[in-house]
């Protein structure tokens, strides 16, 4: 097949609307795109004249799936801007609802968005009938992970407690020592899951690109000051590295001055700018990426998982990003349990907001369920907000996914595959990446080419 | 509750007269979150009783099969590019039932607050010089545009109203959203008023359905889902000034978040 037109209008199966558009001519690729076809949101421009303290609850309505981690970069960037140290508890507090996130948000894309392919099947729901047990197993987890959200913040989608300085409500113990005995008791789910994926065949790409992820490795931050404080696969907090640093640059860069980093432009086949990076046209954020640069600090749980589903560092398939999700679902899971426990030891509290010590910019960084995703705000000195950046992770990864489309046409043609199977491959591909638009289509700050 | 399978490739009565036929259900978004769809996904203990009863035929956040004969069409998310106004016209067309989930479909929610600036000011801020290629209206909820049967307000939606409105449409019972104020709710939950302890809540105004979550999380009503009634609004400011001291500016900012205002008339 030397000439296949592949035209599809709203990729199923993932968090908002996006096309893939594909030409070959006598077999080579005459155009391809990703087109985002988003509406346009505008998060940045209305942010502007709002107060500092409601930044989290508007951000946060910029995507309903990863509601949790725009709160999070938000508070936390507000707080950067006002001169707000919040307490330990409400940092363990913050890092449990991001553990419930990425539990809620990876089982909700591998079984309900991703599962359904290798099962040959349009939507979860043919198989509410012919795998049931499957399907009862994803609800368990995902109203677990939900539920560690809910108990700690209120809800999952648009948390409610969780505000610049600190949460407005803590969770009685006993809420905390439920959601223990349930996750222990999910172990055995998770088992399931990890022996589900191990047998299906998740497709071969190999492309070598950079990933990028927040990292709090000793090695990665030696400049970094010792606090003392116990390393761990970072989510909630870190340096921004590459597995493309070198000696020069080894200890990563402070989230503070990610603009050394990521470089935006506007393309009009899309209303979420694409990102590149100083060092590669491309580059990609999430699951995988976190994964090639931080896997030693997973739990070994996660490791032995990664072990069980044949996934080792560096990785450079793409459609492996499921399987580091998975992973790091073990990961969360079991880090949950122990942070809850430590969270008991300690005791809670309820605790007033810590208030402002000043105005000005702040920068705040997270990994969430997608990727590295970046929230700045400049604050006037009357506390409303002036300036506003937000680099989200499906946008980092959008010229990525091109790139890894474009490799990935021409083997499907030399494997003689015809037009439907083509297309099936290429949505899997995005899909893989678990790309959420509403999210991606408002950045700001455009850096012309 | 009609429990009789009926298989999906059977023709059926394309006005549904059928009572043995499933409801065909579809979920659609327009400009936004897309929690309110998700919310649905989180109904976990409920989810498979729920496909035993309704028929989802087109969803494309969750499923490939996209058919376009539809009973009941809940749809997310608000008005706010000329590509929304066609799609919602479109949906109108196909789903007997249309229902606004969430305060983006129902009020404009969030999105409203870029029609307190100008077009080219909002849109250039994000795109700079190349703003015209990403064409954009004012924010509005779909009633704006089209007949809306019924609307579950909320940011996010409740997912339990979502199930009683479902119970009501299997049932063929009418469904009515609460006729009070969060506070009625947030009473009965034996919460603290939050004005007791110096916080201004728009909960004496709000239309209640959402158990005063916020509140009860320590956090003031912002209002999601929608002013009650003028009367409401009327009687909330005497309540406000007089007892509480409230400055009205404060108040009207928050009653701009979701676009609460959008059905009432401001003081």
């Amino acid at each position: 097949m030397r000439n296949v037109t592949i035209d599809v209008k709203h990729v199923t199966r993932i968090e908002g609307h996006g096309n893939i558009r594909v030409r070959v001519r006598d077999a080579e690729i005459t155009s391809l795109q990703l087109a985002i076809v988003e509406s346009p949101r505008f998060f940045e421009s209305f942010l502007r004249g709002r107060r500092w303290d409601e930044a989290p609850h508007i951000t946060c309505r910029i995507c309903g799936i990863c509601s949790v981690g725009h709160t999070t970069a938000s508070v936390k960037a507000v707080e950067a801007a006002c001169g707000i140290d919040v307490t330990d508890q409400t940092v363990l507090l913050r890092k449990l609802m991001l553990f419930g996130e990425h539990i809620q948000s990876h089982v909700l894309h591998l079984y309900f968005l991703a599962v359904p392919d290798f099962f040959g099947v349009g939507s979860v729901i043919p198989l509410a009938k012919s795998h049931p047990e499957v399907v009862k197993r994803a609800l368990r987890m995902k109203k677990l992970a939900n539920d560690v959200c809910g108990v700690v913040g209120g809800r999952h989608i648009h948390p409610i407690a969780m505000h610049v300085g600190g949460f407005s409500h803590v969770p009685p113990p006993e809420a905390l020592i439920d959601l223990k005995r349930r996750l222990e008791t999910a172990r055995a789910d998770v088992a399931e899951t990890v022996s589900l994926f191990s047998t299906l065949q998740v497709p071969v790409l190999h492309r070598e690109t950079e990933y990028v992820a927040l990292s709090d490795l000793p090695d990665k931050a030696s400049k970094h000051e010792d606090t003392g404080a116990r390393r761990e696969y970072a989510l909630y907090d870190g340096r921004i590295v590459s597995t493309m640093d070198d000696e020069s640059n080894g200890a990563g860069i402070d989230p503070q001055d990610y603009r050394q980093r990521v470089i935006e432009s506007v393309v009009e086949h899309s209303s979420a700018k694409h990102c590149r990076s100083p060092n590669a046209p491309s580059y990609a954020v999430g699951a995988l990426a976190r994964f090639n640069n931080n896997h030693v600090q997973l739990h070994p749980a996660a490791q032995k998982a990664a072990a069980d589903l044949g996934l080792a560092a560096p990785c450079n398939n793409p459609f492996h990003n499921n399987t580091a999700q998975l992973v790091e679902t073990v990961h969360c899971m079991e880090s949950a349990i122990e942070l809850i426990d430590l969270i008991l030891a300690r005791g809670l509290h309820a605790e007033p907001p810590v208030q402002p010590t000043k105005f000005g910019r702040g920068v705040g960084a997270a990994e969430v369920p997608r990727g590295l995703l970046f929230h700045e705000y400049t604050i006037g000195d009357d506390g409303h907000i002036t300036d506003v950046n937000l680099i989200i992770p499906t946008g980092q990864n959008l010229a990525n996914i091109e790139a890894d489309l474009r490799a990935l046409v021409p083997k499907l043609l030399d494997a003689g595959l015809g037009k439907e199977e083509m297309t099936l491959k290429l949505e899997m591909l995005v899909r893989a990446y678990d790309p959420c638009i509403s999210c991606a289509t408002h950045f700001l700050d455009v850096s012309w080419e | 509750m009609n429990t009789q399978h009926r298989d999906n490739s059977e023709p059926r009565a394309s006005t549904c007269a059928n009572t043995t036929a499933k409801p065909r259900i579809a979920i659609f978004s327009l400009t936004g979150c897309e929690g309110c769809s998700l919310a649905i996904l989180e109904l976990e203990d409920q989810l498979l009783d729920l496909l035993g009863h309704v028929d989802i035929v087109n969803f494309r956040e969750g499923m490939t099969e996209r058919e376009w004969d539809i009973d009941i069409g809940f749809v997310d998310g608000a008005v706010s590019t000329p590509e929304d106004e066609k799609e919602i016209r479109h949906l109108r067309e196909h789903c007997k039932t249309l229902v606004a989930i969430g305060a983006c479909a129902c009020l404009g929610g969030i999105n409203t607050l870029k029609n307190h600036q100008t077009p080219e000011d909002y849109r250039r801020y994000v795109y700079g010089e190349r703003f015209a290629w990403f064409p954009t209206t004012d924010a509005r909820p779909i009633s704006a545009v089209v007949k809306v049967d019924y609307e579950l307000p909320g940011c996010p939606m409740n997912k339990f109203e979502f199930l009683r409105f479902v119970q009501c449409a299997l049932a063929g019972r009418a469904f009515r959203l609460p006729d009070y104020a969060v506070c009625v709710e947030c009473k009965k939950l034996g919460n603290v008023c939050l004005y007791e302890k110096g916080i201004v809540c728009l909960g004496p105004m709000i239309r209640a359905g959402c158990d005063a979550i916020c509140p009860t999380f320590g956090s003031k009503c912002e209002g999601c889902r929608g002013v009650l009634s003028d009367e409401a609004l009327r009687a909330a400011r005497i309540n406000m000034q007089e007892q509480y001291d409230v400055p009205i500016d404060e108040v009207l900012r928050d009653l701009r978040l979701y676009g609460a205002y959008q059905k009432a008339e401001l003081p």
